[in-house]
């Protein structure tokens, strides 16, 4: 049991890398932007975390680095696909290319730097109740701070005015401009925003998740979090659970192993994956479903005036 | 002409004088580099060209482990030829087609002793070999070799006994775990002497193996080691390349070793250890036959015997008993009298593997492919 609880609560902090990652893209989405350049945001804001928190000694200047390298290299995304309207896809792909190789450029100094010793965290009290303490009260408070992002994205998306305008901009441009909201600064601030988000993710993954640098370390999670947002059918709620879950198939690899059960360790690395293709045929299945949900000016260019 | 037409045109432009700017700058540099080279070689014309030698690294040099250990045998070889020597190195190197490319390359520039330091560059190197007669190919930790390609291992195995008494002496749940790499014969074989040795000073151990197929995976390394403590393992060993495992157990308030290199400073409150492998006395050997000329194929095998293999900065808060105890194996180790693989040993299923008071030779080292008894799961095929 004590280490179920504890294979619940490795999910859990392996999922916050992804939900906040995919969060973040689920912003750009809803306003009808895909950015493919997730995993060389990430990577590069994982770099610029570690380096600063090399030189500060501190992990929150570190997330705040990580944040404004991603929006930074978003700003630059969103400059070529908002203004420029270069192709969504291709520029996206060439951001994570870039990113990566950029990364590995940059970061080679600091290859065998480490960090300062981490805090140990556990809430007073709840933190000490058998099973459940060890199972959900004794994480890192990003992983709270990621459940919060999600009600404070859901809040913001379905219950503000702000929220309306982002969402009707990723539906139907057109309508939004004769309304005369300005449909490309406010896609640029989806984009900054999301591209922040997923610094942030990966500046959590390099300072706290795996405290090092190496080059390439994001290792695909920007891909599943783009994945899960689809996954998920663009709710905030759902990017959340998705993402615990893939956290778990990833944490169960190593379990099983541990523990002596006799399955390939291979078979169970592409679980995640073929799950996301089992749920995208179910959820096509059903048309509404994406009707619904799905912002439907996503991934299309936007002439004002055309 | 229409306003699409002259906008792509125009980006067209644009495009060609960055490229054209780049192509001068690169051409301007290549054209710098050499000009002043041939003076100095004028002046001492009758010195002999210094030995090329080249290093492909699997990893990058900062792994703090496996390469990094290897890079400090490289420079174990400048230090001790000063200029008879040149050597270089290519790290990331992928066990892939690509492997076979960069040592080609290596070859076509004139390296004369080429040393591949992984396992996966064995079928590369033997087809690279055949093709540059005059180059002397290094293989670490394979079994083919050829005309002139020989191989080359240290016996970890050691290190990792060493560290299982250590870890038997230190663990409070009996429960051991190890984050292990590829299932090849070597791994297999470090995994079983590990549990060997700590069942040496503590009968009742258990070894939990968690494998993340690959050499160099620093997230995947701490998601296996952190479920190996999840799983009640209180000391860990990791038979991969990087600190990872290390830090993790930092973190969760284990134990756990330093592998390849001296690893303390990643975890200094974890740390039990480190078993470290020293290049250096063998590069220096075999860069010693190239330029003696009296290379031939071949293969070695070195332990702490040789100066190879070591256990250094056991942690403080070891028992004196247990530090005397691997004085005692490293001592038996040098002049012979000890050995660790030496029957009855049993495996899993309780089959004794090799008989009472038998010695294991290095065939039988060399096709470990089982679990000894108190190893948890099944070795992958």
């Amino acid at each position: 049991m004590e280490s179920l609880a504890l294979l619940f609560a490795s999910s859990l902090n392996a999922g916050t890398v992804l939900a906040i990652a995919s969060l973040g893209l689920l912003i750009n989405e809803k306003a009808g932007i895909v950015n493919l350049g997730a995993e060389g945001m990430m990577l590069c804001a994982a770099l610029a975390g570690f380096a600063t928190v090399v030189h500060t000694g501190s992990t929150l200047a570190g997330f705040a680095a990580g944040m404004a390298a991603g929006a930074l290299l978003a700003a630059i995304f969103g400059g070529l696909v908002i203004w420029l309207n270069t192709n969504q896809y291709a520029t996206g792909l060439a951001l994570s290319l870039f990113g990566a190789g950029f990364s590995a450029f940059a970061g080679t100094r600091y290859v065998q730097e480490k960090l300062p010793e981490q805090m140990q965290f556990n809430i007073p009290l709840l933190g000490d109740i058998p099973l459940l303490g060890p199972a959900l009260f004794r994480h890192h408070p990003m992983v709270y701070v990621c459940v919060g992002i999600v009600f404070g994205l859901i809040w913001f998306l379905y219950r503000t005015r702000a929220g309306l305008v982002l969402r009707s901009v990723g539906e139907s441009p057109e309508s939004a401009h004769a309304l005369g909201y300005p449909v490309r600064r406010i896609r640029l601030m989806a984009v900054m925003a999301g591209g922040a988000l997923c610094g942030l993710a990966g500046a959590y993954v390099s300072t706290v998740y795996t405290p090092l640098w190496v080059e390439g370390m994001i290792a695909g999670k920007g891909w599943i979090a783009l994945a899960l947002t689809t996954f998920a059918t663009w709710r905030p709620a759902r990017v959340l659970l998705g993402a615990y879950l893939f956290g778990g198939v990833t944490m169960l690899q190593f379990h099983l192993q541990g523990i002596g059960v006799d399955v390939p360790s291979q078979f169970l690395t592409m679980m995640p994956y073929l799950a996301t293709i089992v749920v995208l045929v179910l959820i096509s299945r059903n048309p509404t479903w994406i009707r619904i949900n799905m912002p439907s000016s996503i991934g299309k260019p936007f002439y004002p005036g055309a | 002409m229409t306003d699409l037409s002259k906008r792509s045109l125009m980006k067209l432009a644009a495009l060609t004088a960055v490229a054209s700017a780049v192509l001068i700058g690169c051409g301007k540099k290549e054209e710098a580099a050499p000009a002043p080279a041939p003076a100095p070689a004028a002046v001492e014309a009758p010195k002999a060209e210094p030995l090329k030698i080249a290093f492909a690294y699997v990893g990058p040099v900062g792994d703090g482990g496996w390469t990094f250990a290897h890079d400090n045998g490289r420079k174990a070889v400048e230090a001790e030829f000063g200029d008879k020597v040149v050597t270089s190195f290519v790290e990331n190197v992928p066990e892939s087609a690509d492997a076979e490319r960069v040592l080609r390359d290596l070859a076509g520039q004139g390296n004369k002793l080429i040393f591949g330091t992984t396992f996966g560059y064995m079928e590369p190197m033997l087809k690279v070999a055949p093709d540059f007669k005059d180059v002397k190919f290094e293989h670490a930790t394979g079994y083919k070799t050829a005309e002139n390609l020989r191989t080359y291992d240290s016996r970890t195995y050691e290190g990792a006994y060493m560290a299982g008494v250590i870890a038997g002496s230190m663990t409070k749940t009996n429960t051991l775990g190890v984050v292990a790499s590829i299932p090849i014969p070597e791994v297999i074989r470090n995994i079983n002497s590990f549990t060997l040795g700590a069942q040496s000073v503590n009968p009742k151990i258990k070894t939990k193996v968690v494998w993340v197929n690959g050499w160099f995976d620093p997230p995947k390394e701490t998601e296996a080691a952190t479920s190996l403590i999840n799983g009640g393992a209180d000391v860990l060993m990791q038979n991969t390349d990087s600190s990872a495992v290390l830090q993790t157990a930092e973190k969760l308030g284990k134990r756990a070793f330093g592998w390849d290199s001296d690893m303390t400073a990643y975890g200094p409150k974890a740390h039990l250890g480190s078993a470290v492998i020293n290049w250096a006395p063998y590069y220096i050997k075999a860069t010693k036959d190239a330029l003696e000329g009296t290379w031939t194929t071949g293969g070695v095998w070195w332990g702490h015997k040789e100066g190879a293999i070591d256990m250094v900065s056991i942690a403080e808060d070891v028992p004196a008993e247990t530090k005397a105890k691997i004085d005692a194996v490293k001592a038996g180790l040098k002049d012979g009298s000890f050995a660790i693989w030496k029957g009855p040993i049993v495996d899993q299923s309780g089959k004794e593997v090799l008989a009472k008071d038998t010695v294991a030779d290095d065939a039988f080292l060399g096709g470990v492919k089982f679990f000894v008894k108190g190893v948890e799961g099944k070795v992958p095929n």
